[in-house]
């Protein structure tokens, strides 16, 4: 675990979100410190993803805060304790440190593998073409597709395709890196491929939050698991803790779930 | 058939205003419908809805009857155009609310996780516009925009009401003149056609050469 006095890369606070009558975040506490690799499990509906979402605001939150680096992410000083909205060119910089992978891809079509790593580092941190390709062929190189730089996303697999999708991320040096259920779309006989990448970056050091059904890999990577439900944090602690919590009926019965669905 | 011949050099004045006006309506329209695409999908409601309206509106009353407004209603409230100026501004007008509604359909046909994926590598929204959106979007503005662009070419046709020797016109003239229609209407139905197959041809090539993309 990492030391307590250093800043969260990421701190969250109180943080509640309602779609209409539905309340998807119920107050939401969590610290995020450098290095560690946050898992969170829990049911669908029980509003994982959505706070994932709201770290780099593709959703808005109505309440609480969220800090990413110290700055916060949602929401402006407007003067006199008021808060504003951002600007997004305001966002646009904020988010440009925080990496998503997403759970359908979403490379961009038109755009070869090299050409979806280099548009943010082209267009976002300024880097000459010549820079820009080969800080994007270093990390296709390192996610195993060196032999894809010139392919487009319809010729790669769905694999392949993630494996893209977090060179894309992670070349943009992110402080944190968003991963929003990234092997739910895949076969399962490409998973591993994907979920191996990720275990790399956790040996390297890089900051993560994961929101995932893969348990196995939740206890392999995770310095911490958080348990979701009823968009709260039920319960939080180490792997051995978590999995092993007897005391917690929600959870064991979510583990329940997802056993059988495995076996 | 001598006839025929003889109007030709001024067939060829009409056929130029003809290109002339079409020209001028096709990019003034894709200028002004863009604009408004754009903004009736990303804009704000204070937005949206002037546009919906001007696009509904424009595309449910005959062009014919806009060119009449424009041309002999809007001076009597000071609002004065050359007969030119006025088919230019109506055919504009009309083809414009057609191209709002392309435009939209193209942006929205697009899933919106790219638009996520392109705001979570920190693009401003007219980088997202230019660099992932556009280039994909395009691939179905396409041939709904030539359809427009063969209209306008078809759709002024209408300026010869007004007294603008365009095509028509020309091919009217030399009629009343000569008194043979049928020849110099089906030369006239030839000079439209090839310039719309050649529009249409253009259409097929640029479609082919944006087939790459696939979802």
């Amino acid at each position: 675990m990492s030391e307590p006095a250093s800043v969260p890369v990421v701190r969250i606070r109180g943080v509640k979100k309602a779609f209409g009558n539905n309340r998807v975040l119920d107050g939401v506490d969590l610290d995020v410190h450098k290095g560690e690799v946050v898992v969170v499990i829990g049911p669908s509906g029980s509003g994982k993803t959505t706070l994932l979402r709201c770290i780099n605001l593709l959703e808005t939150y109505d309440e609480g805060s969220i800090q990413v680096d110290g700055v916060e992410v949602g929401f402006r000083d407007g003067g006199e304790g008021v808060r504003k909205h951002r600007h997004d060119r305001d966002l646009a910089r904020i988010r440009a440190d925080i990496g998503m992978v997403f759970q359908l891809f979403n490379l961009f079509p038109h755009l070869t593998a090299r050409e979806n790593v280099m548009l943010g580092l082209r267009k976002v941190r300024g880097r000459t073409p010549a820079d820009a390709k080969q800080i994007a062929e270093q990390w296709l190189a390192r996610v195993g597709l060196g032999d894809k730089f010139d392919s487009l996303p319809s010729q790669l697999s769905g694999g392949q395709q993630q494996r893209v999708g977090i060179a894309r991320a992670v070349a943009m040096g992110p402080k944190v890196l968003l991963l929003d259920e990234i092997t739910s779309a895949l076969d399962p006989e490409l998973v591993g491929e994907v979920l191996s990448v990720v275990q790399e970056l956790a040996r390297d050091g890089m900051t993560m939050i994961v929101v995932t059904h893969e348990m196995t890999f939740a206890r392999d990577v995770a310095t911490r698991i958080v348990f979701m439900d009823g968009g709260r944090i039920q319960i939080q602690g180490t792997p051995r803790e978590v999995l092993s919590a007897t005391g917690h009926d929600r959870l064991k019965a979510f583990l329940a779930r997802i056993e059988m669905k495995h076996h | 058939m001598l006839y025929a011949i003889q109007s030709l050099p001024f067939l060829w004045d009409g056929l130029l205003m003809t290109l002339q006006v079409s020209a001028l309506v096709v990019i003034l329209s894709l200028i002004a419908g863009v604009i408004l695409g754009i903004g009736i999908v990303y804009g704000p409601p204070w937005l949206y809805w002037p546009i919906r309206i001007y696009s509904d509106f424009l595309r449910g009353i005959p062009l014919l009857v806009l060119i009449f407004f424009i041309y002999y209603a809007l001076p009597l409230i000071g609002v004065n155009f050359t007969n030119f100026m006025s088919v230019v501004v109506a055919l504009s007008a009309f083809e414009a609310a057609h191209i709002i509604e392309v435009v939209r359909g193209a942006i929205q046909s697009i899933h919106r996780g790219q638009n996520e994926a392109a705001k979570a590598i920190g693009l401003r929204f007219t980088q997202r516009l230019l660099h992932v959106i556009a280039p994909q979007a395009i691939r179905r503005f396409l041939p709904p925009w030539i359809n427009a662009v063969v209209d306008t070419v078809k759709g002024s046709a209408l300026v010869s009401l007004v007294g603008i020797v365009d095509l028509t016109l020309a091919i009217q003239q030399v009629i009343g003149r000569t008194y043979v229609p049928m020849p110099l209407y089906i030369l006239g139905a030839i000079m439209y056609f090839v310039i719309n197959y050649i529009l249409s041809s253009a259409s097929r090539a640029l479609e082919a050469r944006f087939a790459y993309i696939r979802e």
